[in-house]
């Protein structure tokens, strides 16, 4: 099939149009939504030949492949939406595993009665957003449920990306004596989309902090290729990430509140909500785990790039076989940062 | 359940309402439960309500007792 | 001035825990227990007891109203939601508390239930205004500081003439509960709590005043100073009793005077007053059967009393044996002498009300201070 006009086909009503069933189901309605919407927005060469399946070539050496699926609500939160959600945190799943993220998919569950103009308008993000990592999305799927049956849209992105060499970083390469960095503000995301449930109102706006790393990660390891660990503090925030990684590598990690980069906002949003900051979600932040030579270096490194202004050194690996992470609060004082807090924010990313 | 916070009124609203400002966001709650607060006043705010006025002079007393304290040998 | 950040400087805390450490006697133990649930909180969340000497034990005591809620009362929340056509309205940390049969209102939920996490009886009441056709009730818990705005709820929903707002009332007072810890209690249990003084409760005092507790300085003769919620509050306001236990005097102190005044805020207390009766007696986990200690509306609100509105099918409530909850709300067994504490009881999967707020004994202990039962590495 190639890439033309379909013959008798009204155009897509996007502005008061609706997904319905037809989308859905395999023939000329679904063809054109396939068409004039997702591959308009997301063109590229390996998408326009509408295959099945993207065929291509990846260079010798270790691939990198992840999914995630997205029902963040509401679909539009200040700072993003589910759309843009869907391409970074793929993108950002590829470069947490030292991949330089390449081909995405993405496949969408719509509900019947959702708004087409809300679907352009998330596929327009998505498109940018996959731009401004320099990725493509080369394979799609599209169902439609009835109405009732799923909550406007659900989307899952799924990606692949390749591992240069001389990269080895893993969850279980943290060692005693290892320095713990963070890559800006903490926390943003999750009061952003709250804040919106919640109708609180911030005299400085609090956004999303959602976007790709990918180019972030790759100067970094430009600078310091012997970077142990990488991973984004995505549902469960900081404290989920470090109490995975300490398992993970068998150590136990002390952390400087002081030391946290938190906006102020958000300090206080989290108090009014009963929440902390630590375990709060976070879309565009990563950790980074290095030896302590590499510490200063990468620190200037990130600081340096626009995506890691606010990055901060913020702990130490330790020999701890129980694998606790604590922290010297801002009392002077020590507390756990445990696994989970018991909050639970449904449907934060 | 929420602890209480201490909120600064930044504005009045009808029907017994007021915005606070807890360090830069901005809630609406209910001062029926409070007389003689206004724009600029602290507040103790709990669960959407606000409890007692805070004073400042009181609260200024405090600090120095702290760190008289913590003078003592 | 913010009333935050002031009062959460590490330079006064290491002053205070100075003053603390040099006017604690060293041959002796001092056993305070904090009253109030908030306490218990800010003590674990900024690791207070790092900073005061090893004779110095808090002991928590029982005000988290999600912890002293007996299992019966949850039993009957849940039978709300399922046996009637509800919208039950709740604040969050009641969802998770296990009633009898590990069954919970999460559970409920996830069974077709209509339960809402609100963060204030006004959202209960807007809930009810957007939902005519629907009955709405609001499950009503807390001390002092949370029943005020209950009764103002209930006060509004009179004057909009609401025909689909009640109120489950479970709120409980704090002076009975001290009364009960102090005077020992009934069910049986002999052992009273060895206890030096109070660090009495910050919010719930800026509604009922300093009078109250004149009653425990004066006939149980144990000090009590009011404290407010941040942790320099609580760290002076343990060094006046350290003090009060050296110099053998037993008297009221305010320490948060920036909130609190001896009459406290007599408006609130009028409304409480108008709107809401002393139960008889009422069952609390834990302390079991207090005289004088709930509230329940008055007879002119009674249109508004979800007791009166439906009849609820409850079987008697069914604790945990192996759960420790009544022992250490009472102060007299701390989380790690509980047999089930971390296995299987922790705060994913909680057996007993303490493990599931965050200002319970067990959820502060697991989620913020384990790591010292078992002694720590020091901190880098």
């Amino acid at each position: 099939m190639s890439h033309r006009k379909l013959e008798g086909s009204r155009p897509l009503d996007l502005v008061r149009g609706q997904v319905d069933l037809s989308h859905g189901a395999g023939g000329r309605a679904m063809a054109q939504l396939i068409q004039d919407l997702f591959i308009d927005s997301f063109s590229n060469d390996l998408l326009n030949r509408e295959h099945d399946a993207a065929m291509f070539s990846l260079p010798l050496g270790r691939v990198v492949m992840s999914t995630d699926t997205f029902v963040v609500s509401p679909i539009f939160f200040p700072g993003g939406d589910i759309g843009s959600l869907a391409v970074h945190g793929t993108v950002n799943d590829l470069s947490m595993g030292g991949g330089v993220p390449k081909y995405l998919t993405a496949g969408f569950i719509l509900e019947e009665g959702f708004p087409l103009s809300d679907l352009a308008r998330v596929v327009k993000s998505m498109a940018q957003a996959a731009r401004d990592a320099g990725v493509s999305i080369v394979s799609g799927d599209t169902k439609v449920v009835e109405k009732g049956h799923g909550d406007g849209i659900f989307i899952n992105t799924a990606g692949v990306g390749v591992v240069p060499d001389g990269v080895e970083i893993c969850g279980d390469r943290a060692r005693p004596g290892d320095v713990v960095l963070v890559s800006g503000t903490l926390g943003d995301h999750g009061v952003a989309v709250m804040s919106k449930r919640e109708n609180l109102s911030f005299t400085t706006e609090i956004l999303s902090d959602s976007q790709s790393l990918n180019d972030l990660v790759a100067a970094m390891l430009a600078g310091v290729p012997g970077i142990r660990v990488l991973r984004d503090p995505t549902r469960g925030g900081l404290a989920a990430t470090l109490n995975e990684i300490a398992h993970q590598s068998g150590v136990g990690v002390a952390l400087n509140e002081a030391a946290i980069p938190i906006r102020r906002e958000v300090k206080s949003a989290c108090e009014l909500l009963g929440l902390d900051p630590l375990y709060v979600a976070n879309e565009g932040k990563l950790i980074a785990i290095c030896a302590p030579a590499d510490a200063e270096h990468l620190l200037a490194i990130m600081r340096g790039h626009p995506k890691g202004r606010d990055s901060a050194i913020i702990g130490t690996v330790l020999k701890d076989d129980r694998c606790f992470v604590h922290m010297k609060t801002g009392l002077g004082g020590t507390r756990m940062v445990d696994w989970m807090a018991g909050e639970q924010l449904p449907r934060i990313c | 359940m929420c602890l209480a916070i201490p909120a600064r009124i930044i504005g009045m609203r009808p029907d017994g309402l007021a915005n606070v400002e807890v360090d830069g966001v901005i809630k609406e709650v209910s001062l029926d439960l409070v007389d003689d607060v206004g724009p600029g006043d602290y507040v103790i705010v709990h669960v959407g309500y606000a409890l007692a006025k805070l004073d400042e002079a009181e609260a200024k007393r405090t600090l120095n007792l702290f760190a008289e304290m913590g003078k003592v040998a | 001035m913010k009333y935050i950040e002031e009062f959460r400087d590490p330079d006064l805390a290491a002053g205070l825990a100075h003053a603390i450490r040099a006017t604690a006697d060293p041959a002796r133990t001092y056993r305070y227990m904090e009253f109030c649930g908030g306490h218990t909180h800010a003590i674990a969340r900024y690791g207070v007891e790092d900073l005061l000497p090893d004779n110095i034990k808090m002991i928590h005591g029982p005000g988290c109203p999600v912890c002293v809620l007996p299992v019966a009362r949850v039993d009957t929340a849940v039978a709300l939601a399922t046996q009637n056509d509800v919208i039950l309205c709740t604040y969050a940390d009641l969802l998770r508390v296990p009633g009898s049969r590990y069954d919970s209102l999460l559970k409920a939920k996830a069974r077709g239930a209509d339960i809402r996490m609100v963060y204030s009886v006004t959202d209960a009441l807007n809930i009810a205004a957007d939902n005519p056709d629907r009955q709405v009730v609001f499950f009503a818990i807390g001390f002092e500081t949370t029943t005020p705005p209950t009764a103002v709820a209930l006060k509004l929903a009179q004057a909009r003439g609401l025909k689909n707002f009640t109120v489950h009332c479970n709120h409980v007072l704090t002076p009975a509960a001290m009364r009960a810890i102090l005077g020992g209690h009934e069910n049986g249990q002999a052992e009273k709590v060895v206890l030096d003084g109070f660090v009495g409760p910050a919010h719930v005092s800026a509604v009922i005043g300093t009078e109250p507790y004149h009653e425990f300085t004066r006939d149980y003769r144990k000090p009590v100073v009011i404290a407010g919620f941040e942790p320099l509050d609580v760290m002076q306001s343990v060094l006046q009793l350290v003090r009060q236990t050296n110099e053998g005097r037993a008297e009221v102190e305010n320490e948060y005077t920036r909130a609190v005044t001896p009459q406290g805020n007599q408006k609130a207390i009028a409304l409480m007053d108008e709107v809401f009766a002393l139960r008889d007696s009422f069952e609390w986990r834990g302390l079991g059967v207090v005289p004088h200690s709930a509230l329940k509306i008055r007879p002119h609100l009674a249109e508004f009393d979800a007791e009166n509105r439906f009849a609820i099918q409850v079987q008697p409530g069914v604790e945990n044996k192996a759960c420790a909850c009544g022992e250490i709300l009472r102060g007299e067994k701390t989380p790690t002498q509980c047999k089930i504490f971390g296995n299987p009881c922790t705060p994913e999967n909680p057996l007993g009300a303490c493990m599931v707020s965050s200002e319970g004994a067990c959820a502060a202990h697991w989620t913020y201070g384990r790591f010292r039962a078992q002694g720590h590495e020091a901190a880098q």
